[in-house]
C-alpha cells in the first residue's frame, strides 16, 4: 500500500469518526432540542410550566372552559395528595385559583416535590400560571399537612376545538441531593 | 371511498366467524361498538384490500415469469434493462394510491383526536400490575386486577386448565363500568412503568406514563362486556392485567353509580386494605429491582 | 450495471510467491486478512443465530398453549429481549459485516479492506460484547427484560444485569461503527481504476449507504443508553419524570436510532438480491440506476419516520399526520425495488439454484411484510395494531423471509466462489423448501392472532389465542429444526466436495469482479487492480 493511498485512507476514516463523535454529541443534543421541539410544535414544553408568567386579564366573556384536577403520588401509601375540588368552569383570560391538599402519611421528615402535567398538551403553552408549587422541592414534617396554591390564566387564544383542561400534578420524593 | 370499505367490511365481517370471546380461528380485526372502532375497522379493511390488489399484480406477473420464462423451456432471455416510461408509471401511481389512503386516515385521526364535549371522565391510573378507576368528581374509585380464578391458574405447572377457567386472563375482580351512548374520556397516567390501555372492540389503545396525563375518547353504543389488556410491556407480570369494561344502559349505570357512592362511606375501610396490598406489590417490586 | 472487463481479472492467480495464511490460531486471533475476518463473522453470526434461534424456541414452546407451563414470566421477557438483542446485533448485522468483508474488495477490485488493523478489531469486540450480554442470564435478577428498546422507566427496573447489557451494547455499537468506517473508506479509496461508482455492483452499493446510516445512529443508540446508565446511576432525570424529564423523549431518541436500524438490516439484503436475481434469470438487472436512488431515498426517509414506532404515546395531530405520510412515502421507493426485481425476471431465463430459490422467496414475503408495513402506517389502524402480534408479524416477515433470507441466498451463491466446493445442492434445496414453508406457518397466524387482540411480549394467553399459537409454534420448531440442514451444507462444503470454475453458476451474467478469480480465489486478491471498462 503506497504512502498516499495509506494517507487518503487516514483521512477520510478521522473524518468518518468525527461524524460519529457528531453523531454521538447529537443523540444528547436531542434533549435540549425536544424541547425546542415540543414548544414549536405546540407540543407543551414542560419549562413553561415552571415560569411563572406575567399575564394581563382579558377575560373573553362568550366561553366557558372546563379545567379539571388531578393528582398521583407515585411513592406508594406515603402521601395523601388531591386536588381540592375536581374541577371548575372558568373563562379565558381571567384569573383563577386552585388548591391542591397534600399529607405526608409517613413518620419522618420528607423533602418532596410536585411534577405538573397539562393535558392536552398543546393546551400547554395556553395555561399560564403565575404562581405555582412545581418543581420546588417541598419541606414535609412528619405527618404534615399542608396546602399549595395555584393560580392561572388560560390564554384566550386556547384553540378552539380545546373545551378542558387538565391539570395534573403527580408527587414524587425529592431526590437526595437534587433540586 | 370509505363508504365502499365499509361495504367489503361488513361483507367480511359476516364470513368471518365474530362470536367474540369464543372464537377460536378469530382471523380479523373485530369490528367493535364505537364509531370510531367501526371506521378503523373499514380503513384497515380498505388498506388490505389496497394491498391484497397490488399483491395479485406484482405476484401474478411473478409466478407467470417463473412458470414462463424457465432455462429449461428454452427461454431465451430479453436483453433490455430499464425503460423510463414504465418506471415513472410504477413510482407515480403508488404515490396517488398513498394520498387516497391517506385522506380518509386523516380524517378518522381528526375525529379521534377530537375530546370535545366529553360527558363522563374516568381517571385511570395504571400500576404494575392492576388498574385503578376514578370516576372525577363523583366520588367512586377502586382497584381492577386480575379475576381470581385466572390467577390461581396462570401460576407456573398450577394444575389447572385454562380452558375450564371463563374468561381466562381476560376477567377482572372490578370492572370499570360505563354508560352506553356517552362520550367517556379517559384520562390516562401511571404510577411506576409505561402501560397501555386497550379494548379491541373500542378500536383504540393509549400509553400511561409516569408524571404525564395522556387522553383518550370512546363512546360504546350497545350494552356489553368489552376484553382488552395492558398493551405496552411493564415488567413480571405485563400478561396479566387485563382491562375489562362493562357497558350498561344510562339508567342501570346511575344506579350502579349510586350504589358505589352509598357503599363508599361503609367502605372506607376496604379501599385501604386495597391501598396496603398495591403497596406490599409496590415493595416487592422494588425489592427486584434491588 | 458496469461492463466487467475481465482480462486484468486473473492477474493475480500467479504470483504468489509471498506469504499465504499463517498457521495456527494467530491466523485468526491477529487476522488482518479480509477473507479470514470475513469467515470469522459469518461464523460468528451462525452460532448467534442458534443462540437466538434457541431462545425463540423457548419462546414458542411456553407460547404452545395455554398457561405457563416451562417458565416464569420473567424469564419469558428476558428470553423475548434476549432473542431480539441477540438476532439484530449477534446474528444479522455481522453476518452482513461478512458479508461486506468477503465480497466488497472482491467486487471493486481491491486487495484488502482499507485498515485491516482496525477490521481485525471490530471483529473481536463481538465475542466479548455477546459473552458479556449473555453472562446477564446467570447474574442476580436475570438477563434484561424490558424489550430490547429498553424503555424506562421499566429498563430502570432490572437487576445487576443492567450495566452489563449497557456496555455490551456499547462494544456492539463500537464494533459495528468500526466496521462501517471501513467499508466507507474501502469503497471511497479502494475502488479499482474504471470502477465508478455507478459502476458498483448493487451489494458494495446498498452496503455503502448503510455504512453511513450506521455511523448516523449506532451513536445515538449509545448516548440514549448512556443517558440510561447515569439516569440509573449518577443521579441525572433525563427520562425520569419525577427530575422533571420525560420518559417518552427516549422513545424518541430510541426509535431515531431504531428506525434506520430496520434498514441497515434490510438494504444490504436488497443489494444481495439484486445480485442474484439477474444472474439466475440471465438478464441484467432492470432499472440499476433506480435501484441506487431508491436505496438512497430509503435511507434518506428512514431519518423522519421515527415516531411510526410510537403513535400511541399521545402526540400533537399534526405530529402524527407527518409521521403516517413519510411512513407511507416509504412505500415508493421499495415498491420501486419489488418492481425492479419482477421486471428483471420478466423475459429471463430461469434456472432455480439455492441462492434464486431463496431470492426469489424473499421478493415474496419481503413484500407481504411491505404491505403490512403499509398497514401499520395508517395511524388510526395502528392503534389497533401496535403492540400486538401483527407488528410481531410484520417484522418477522421483513427481518426472516427478509433479511434472513437474504442472508442464506448470499452464502449459497458465494459459497462456492469462498470454499472452492460446491455444496450439496439436494441438501440445499430440502433447507429451502422447509424453510420457506415453515417460515410461514411460523409467522403468518401471528397476523391473525395480533388482529384478533393479542398482544405481543405476553408469556401466557386467552385460550381463544391457543390454536393459531399451536401452529405458530409448530411452524417454529420445523424452521428451527430445518436450519440445522444449513449448518450441514455449509461445513460439508467446508471440507469438500465438487471442485467449484471460478465462474461457479452456469449463467453469462454472472456480474462483479469476484467470478473473474479463481474459486477460492487466492489468500491476497487484486494485489494487481484490475481495470474496468
Ligand atoms: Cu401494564
Amino acid at each position: 500500500m503506497n504512502d498516499q493511498l495509506k494517507r487518503n485512507h487516514r483521512s477520510l476514516a478521522s473524518r468518518l469518526w468525527l461524524f460519529a463523535g457528531g453523531s454521538f454529541a447529537f443523540g444528547f443534543a436531542l434533549v435540549p432540542l425536544y424541547d425546542v421541539l415540543c414548544d414549536v410544535t405546540g407540543y407543551g414544553n414542560r419549562s413553561r410550566l415552571v415560569e411563572a408568567a406575567e399575564v394581563v386579564e382579558a377575560p373573553d366573556e362568550n366561553r366557558s372552559i372546563t379545567v379539571e384536577f388531578v393528582s398521583t403520588a407515585p411513592t406508594y401509601g406515603n402521601w395523601e395528595f388531591r386536588p381540592a375540588v375536581g374541577s371548575m368552569q372558568v373563562q379565558p383570560g381571567k384569573l383563577y385559583e386552585a388548591h391542591f391538599e397534600a399529607r405526608n402519611l409517613r413518620s419522618q421528615p420528607i423533602v418532596a416535590q410536585a411534577v405538573p402535567s397539562i393535558t392536552p398538551f398543546q393546551a400547554t403553552r395556553y395555561f399560564q400560571k403565575t404562581e405555582c408549587f412545581c418543581f420546588t422541592p417541598q419541606a414535609f414534617a412528619a405527618e404534615e399537612s399542608r396546602q399549595f396554591t395555584v393560580r392561572f390564566i388560560v390564554d384566550p387564544k386556547l384553540p378552539a376545538n380545546i373545551d378542558r383542561v387538565t391539570l395534573g400534578y403527580a408527587m414524587y420524593d425529592a431526590k437526595q441531593g437534587s433540586g | 371511498m370509505l363508504k365502499i370499505s365499509r361495504y367489503v367490511a361488513a361483507a367480511a365481517a359476516a364470513c368471518l366467524p365474530t362470536g367474540a370471546a369464543l372464537a377460536a380461528w378469530e382471523l380479523n380485526m373485530p369490528v367493535g361498538v364505537t364509531e370510531l372502532s367501526r371506521e378503523i375497522h373499514g380503513l384497515h379493511m380498505l388498506i388490505l384490500g389496497v394491498c391484497a390488489v397490488i399483491a395479485v399484480v406484482v405476484f401474478s406477473v411473478m409466478i407467470y415469469s417463473i412458470v414462463k420464462f424457465r432455462r429449461s423451456k428454452g427461454a431465451v432471455p430479453a436483453t433490455w434493462d430499464h425503460s423510463t416510461k414504465v418506471e415513472v408509471v410504477w413510482t407515480v401511481i403508488p404515490i396517488a394510491i398513498l394520498v387516497g389512503m391517506a385522506i380518509p386516515a386523516a380524517e378518522t385521526l381528526i375525529k379521534i383526536e377530537d375530546m370535545r364535549d366529553s360527558e363522563l371522565t374516568v381517571k385511570v391510573t395504571a400500576y404494575q400490575w392492576q388498574w385503578h378507576y376514578d370516576y372525577l368528581d363523583k366520588g367512586v374509585s377502586f382497584f381492577s386486577r386480575l379475576a381470581r380464578d385466572s390467577d390461581d391458574a396462570r401460576r407456573l405447572n398450577s394444575g389447572i386448565d385454562p380452558r375450564t377457567v371463563d374468561n381466562y386472563l381476560l376477567e377482572v375482580d372490578n370492572r370499570l363500568v360505563v354508560p352506553v351512548d356517552t362520550k367517556v374520556r379517559l384520562l390516562l397516567t401511571s404510577n411506576d412503568v409505561i402501560h397501555a390501555w386497550w379494548v379491541p372492540q373500542f378500536g383504540l389503545k393509549k400509553d400511561a406514563y409516569p408524571g404525564f396525563v395522556n387522553e383518550m375518547w370512546f363512546r360504546a353504543e350497545e350494552p356489553g362486556v368489552y376484553r382488552g389488556q395492558c398493551a405496552e410491556l411493564c415488567g413480571y407480570d405485563h400478561g396479566f392485567m387485563p382491562v375489562v369494561v362493562e357497558v350498561k344502559t344510562k339508567e342501570e349505570f346511575e344506579a350502579w353509580l349510586q350504589a358505589q357512592q352509598q357503599a363508599n362511606g361503609a367502605a372506607e375501610s376496604e379501599v385501604a386494605a386495597v391501598d396496603s396490598q398495591t403497596e406490599n406489590a409496590a415493595v416487592a417490586t422494588v425489592a427486584r429491582a434491588e | 450495471m458496469s461492463t466487467v472487463d475481465t482480462h486484468a481479472g486473473h492477474s493475480d492467480t500467479h504470483h504468489h510467491d509471498h506469504h499465504g495464511p499463517e498457521k495456527g490460531w494467530r491466523r485468526w486471533l491477529l487476522a488482518t486478512n479480509h477473507k479470514d475476518i470475513g469467515t470469522m463473522y459469518l461464523l460468528f453470526s451462525l452460532t448467534m443465530f442458534f443462540v437466538g434461534g434457541l431462545m425463540a424456541l423457548v419462546i414458542r414452546a411456553e407460547l404452545f398453549q395455554p398457561g405457563l407451563q416451562l417458565v416464569n414470566p420473567q424469564f419469558f421477557n428476558s428470553m423475548t429481549t434476549m432473542h431480539a438483542l441477540v438476532m439484530i446485533f449477534g446474528a444479522v448485522m455481522p453476518a452482513f459485516v461478512g458479508l461486506a468483508n468477503w465480497m466488497i474488495p472482491l467486487q471493486i477490485g481491491a486487495p484488502d479492506m482499507a485498515l485491516p488493523r482496525m477490521n481485525n478489531f471490530s471483529f473481536w469486540i463481538l465475542p466479548f460484547s455477546f459473552t458479556l450480554l449473555l453472562s446477564t442470564l446467570f447474574v442476580e435478577g436475570g438477563a434484561p427484560a424490558s424489550g430490547w428498546t429498553l424503555y424506562p422507566p421499566l429498563s430502570l427496573q432490572t437487576g445487576n444485569a443492567f450495566p452489563l447489557s449497557i456496555f455490551a451494547i456499547h462494544l456492539m455499537g463500537a464494533s459495528s461503527i468500526m466496521g462501517a468506517i471501513n467499508v466507507i473508506v474501502t469503497i471511497m479509496n479502494m475502488r479499482a481504476p474504471g470502477m465508478t461508482l455507478l459502476k458498483m455492483p448493487l451489494f458494495a452499493w446498498t452496503w455503502l449507504i448503510t455504512a453511513y446510516l450506521l455511523i448516523a445512529v449506532m451513536p445515538v443508540l449509545a448516548g440514549a443508553v448512556t443517558m440510561l446508565l447515569t439516569d440509573h446511576y449518577f443521579g441525572t432525570s433525563f427520562f425520569s419524570a419525577a427530575g422533571g424529564g420525560d420518559p417518552v423523549m427516549y422513545q424518541h431518541i430510541f426509535w431515531f436510532f431504531g428506525h434506520p436500524e430496520v434498514y441497515i438490516m434490510i438494504l444490504p439484503a436488497f443489494g444481495v438480491i439484486s445480485e442474484i436475481i439477474p444472474t439466475f434469470a440471465r438478464k441484467r438487472l432492470f432499472g440499476y440506476d433506480a435501484m441506487v436512488y431508491a436505496t438512497a431515498s430509503i435511507a434518506f426517509l428512514s431519518f423522519i419516520v421515527w415516531a411510526h414506532h410510537m403513535f400511541t404515546v399521545g402526540m400533537p395531530l399534526a405530529g402524527q399526520m407527518f409521521f403516517m405520510l413519510a411512513t407511507m412515502l416509504i412505500a415508493v421507493p421499495t415498491g420501486v425495488k419489488v418492481f425492479n426485481w419482477t421486471a428483471t425476471i420478466y423475459k429471463g431465463s430461469l434456472s432455480f439454484e439455492p441462492p434464486m430459490l431463496f431470492a426469489l422467496a424473499f421478493v415474496f414475503l419481503f413484500t407481504i411484510g411491505g404491505f403490512s408495513g403499509l398497514m401499520l402506517a395508517i395511524v388510526p389502524a395502528d392503534f389497533q395494531y401496535h403492540d400486538t402480534y401483527f407488528v410481531v408479524a410484520h417484522f418477522h416477515y421483513v427481518l426472516v423471509p427478509g433479511a434472513v433470507f437474504a442472508l442464506m441466498a448470499g452464502v449459497y451463491y458465494w459459497l462456492p466462489k469462498w470454499t472452492g466446493h460446491m455444496y450439496n445442492m439436494t441438501l440445499a434445496k430440502w433447507h429451502f423448501w422447509l424453510s420457506a414453508i415453515f417460515v410461514n406457518v411460523l409467522f403468518f397466524p401471528q397476523h391473525f392472532l395480533g388482529l384478533a387482540g393479542m398482544p405481543r411480549r405476553i408469556p401466557d394467553y386467552n385460550t381463544q389465542f391457543a390454536d393459531w399459537n399451536m401452529i405458530s409454534s409448530i411452524g417454529a420448531f420445523g424452521f428451527g429444526l430445518s436450519q440445522l440442514l444449513f449448518a450441514v451444507v455449509i461445513f460439508q462444503a467446508i471440507r469438500g466436495g465438487a471442485k467449484a470454475t471460478d465462474k461457479v453458476w452456469d449463467s453469462a451474467a454472472p456480474h462483479g469482479l469476484e467470478w473473474t478469480l479463481s474459486s477460492p480465489p487466492p489468500y491476497h486478491s487484486f494485489e494487481v487492480a484490475p481495470e474496468v471498462k
